[in-house]
């Protein structure tokens, strides 16, 4: 096949008008990125003998991909021998020499910047990046069309697919940027999510992203979160299925996605604590299943699981992180609440009074059934890190102070009928655990600088016979 | 030209699946115990119940009601039984 010369334009653009009547003249293919009518409207004001061919659907511009136009490109088949951009006077009469085209640009200057391409418009560019992502395979989702005199928000939760709140719309657009917050493959299967089995792949996830409010960083985080969720030993299906209150808590560590660490951590405010938390809960109802009082049988729930994120703050930690990359740990949570105790200056004292709220986790009765989650605050880490107490001894210590007499904890002492079987014990002094051991008491440093409180959330069913905290490093993600 | 957005579901439904045949009374019953406080209780009243009727009873249960049956619960169940009940809590 014969080398073929092929010039883009666009109606809008000044150096495209200067050159346009040479390439009319000279024979040369010319094609559009503008509309039939702009386009038609361009030849009739340069008095062009042909009307340039229009770039339906940009097909062409996307392939030859320019930064700017005139473009003009020499292609032997699928092969291109050479290309000027803007004008460039000898260099453009050269290249048409070798098409065999003459081109006659006396009067116009030796050198012109063009105008950028239409291809290099933002919005007209990720819709191309949508299109390619589609045809290459790596956006796989269905498409649904919100008709134009539907209200988009009112469509998706009218579909059932939102958490009540408004969600971002998941555009094709929006979740091919979405995903370059990951190099994974968009198919790649992140986990199969229960109790539907749902196969979560990254664009299911990237979608669920989407319409939580994620930016781009936020995601491999979020699929970190998704894979840890799967893992048997966190029992997602029973914690979507169950009565009680608890939800998926997302807590980072060493990330760097601007997760609020200080104050308000809990707290509303920050993108990423709202929207990484909120991701996991969308992926866990909309491909697992999980609508409240239907697969998710919760009696109460809890504000926390719209989705909960926060991460371990670095600054005045007195003890070193617990992992050493970037890792996300999910814990099966109820809702925090407040251990204030604005006297303790002692780590004695200041344990005794934490341990009083651990106490209380899902009943002071219930034991060895229940993890807990104790965030301590700045002004109370302080007092541990003054005293040299690590973070261990701090658990350990807990753990000895979360003890009872077992007297104290039978059915129907204090006058309730929850507690241990009467049978059971056959010592009333004999101390009896809280927690199945110091490692069920997870400890997290977060907060802001002032308030000498620390907060404490009960787990789920705990351990072997429920969920138990999962990690995940982020890394691998990204 | 409406607004296109990508389907965030699994776009699978579950499979629905046929209830086994009904051909006359059950012989064999199984219970299961999903292990939740005082389902023993509700269980043991169940099983004097379908005893007193002439049924053969069963006990199983799953190791914890926190996660599903594991299939090897459900297998016994299906090749010694001809029903299941299962006490639930709450």
């Amino acid at each position: 096949m014969a080398a073929e010369l092929i010039a883009l334009v666009k109606h809008d653009c000044p150096v495209c008008d200067s050159v346009l009547p040479a390439l009319d003249a000279a024979g040369v293919r010319v094609v559009s990125q503008s509309t039939p009518d702009e386009t038609a409207a361009q030849a009739q004001r340069l008095g062009l003998v042909h009307i340039p061919e229009v770039d339906t659907d940009l097909a062409l511009s996307e392939r030859l991909d320019p930064d700017a136009v005139p473009a003009v490109v020499l292609l032997d088949g699928e092969r291109e021998e050479g290309r000027v951009e803007g004008l460039q006077r000898t260099r453009l009469i050269e290249l048409a020499a070798q098409a065999g085209a003459t081109l006659d640009l006396d009067g116009l200057p030796e050198m012109r910047p063009g105008c950028a391409s239409i291809t290099r418009d933002p919005e007209v560019a990720a819709r191309l990046a949508a299109r390619a992502a589609r045809r290459d395979g790596r956006l796989k989702a269905r498409e649904i069309v919100v008709g134009e005199l539907e209200d988009v928000h009112e469509a998706l939760y009218a579909r059932g697919v939102t958490d009540g709140l408004p969600v971002v719309p998941p555009t094709p657009e929006r979740v091919v940027r979405m995903l370059e917050g990951t190099r994974r493959d968009p198919q790649d299967l992140v986990g199969i999510i229960p109790p539907y089995d749902g196969r979560a792949t990254v664009e299911k996830v990237a979608i669920n992203a989407v319409m939580a409010g994620c930016a781009p960083e936020h995601l491999p985080v979020v699929l970190a979160a998704v894979h840890a969720a799967c893992r048997p030993e966190f029992a997602w299906h029973g914690l979507i299925a169950t009565t009680h209150p608890a939800g998926p808590a997302v807590i980072a560590f060493n990330t760097d996605v601007g997760i609020n660490t200080k104050g308000n951590v809990l707290g509303q405010g920050t993108r990423a604590n709202a929207t990484i938390g909120r991701a996991l809960q969308l992926v866990g109802r909309n491909v697992g299943g999980g609508r409240p009082q239907v697969e998710d049988r919760a009696a109460h729930g809890q504000p926390g699981k719209v989705g909960l994120c926060f991460a371990e703050r670095i600054e005045g930690n007195p003890w070193p992180s617990p992992f050493d990359a970037p890792t996300v740990m999910l814990m099966a949570l109820e809702a925090p609440r407040i251990v204030v105790d604005q006297l303790a200056r002692e780590p004695e004292g200041l344990a005794a009074s934490l341990a009083s709220a651990l106490e209380s986790v899902a009943h002071p009765k219930q034991r060895l059934a229940w993890d807990a989650l104790l965030v301590v605050g700045p002004e109370h880490a302080r007092v541990f890190g003054e005293a040299g107490w690590s973070r261990d001894q701090l658990r350990q210590r807990l753990f000895e102070l979360t003890t009872s007499p077992a007297g104290e904890l039978t059915r129907g002492a204090g006058g309730s009928p929850e507690g241990i079987e009467p049978k059971w014990v056959s010592d009333p002094e004999m101390p009896v655990a809280k927690f199945a051991s110091p490692e069920r008491i997870q400890i997290v440093h977060a907060g802001g600088d002032a308030g000498l409180f620390s907060m404490v959330f009960g787990s789920w069913a705990a351990g072997e016979i429920g969920s138990a905290p999962v990690s995940e490093e982020v890394e691998p993600w990204a | 030209m409406g607004l296109t957005i990508l389907d965030p579901t699994r776009e699978a439904e579950p499979q629905t699946r046929p209830l086994a045949p009904r051909d006359g009374a059950p012989r064999r019953i199984a219970l299961v115990d999903i292990r939740k406080p005082r389902g023993d209780v509700f269980l043991d009243e169940l099983e004097a119940l379908l005893r007193d009727r002439g049924h053969e009873i069963e006990r199983t249960q799953k190791p914890t009601f926190t996660k599903p049956a594991p299939a090897d619960v459900r297998r016994e169940i299906a090749e010694r039984c001809d029903a299941v009940i299962e006490a639930l809590a709450d």
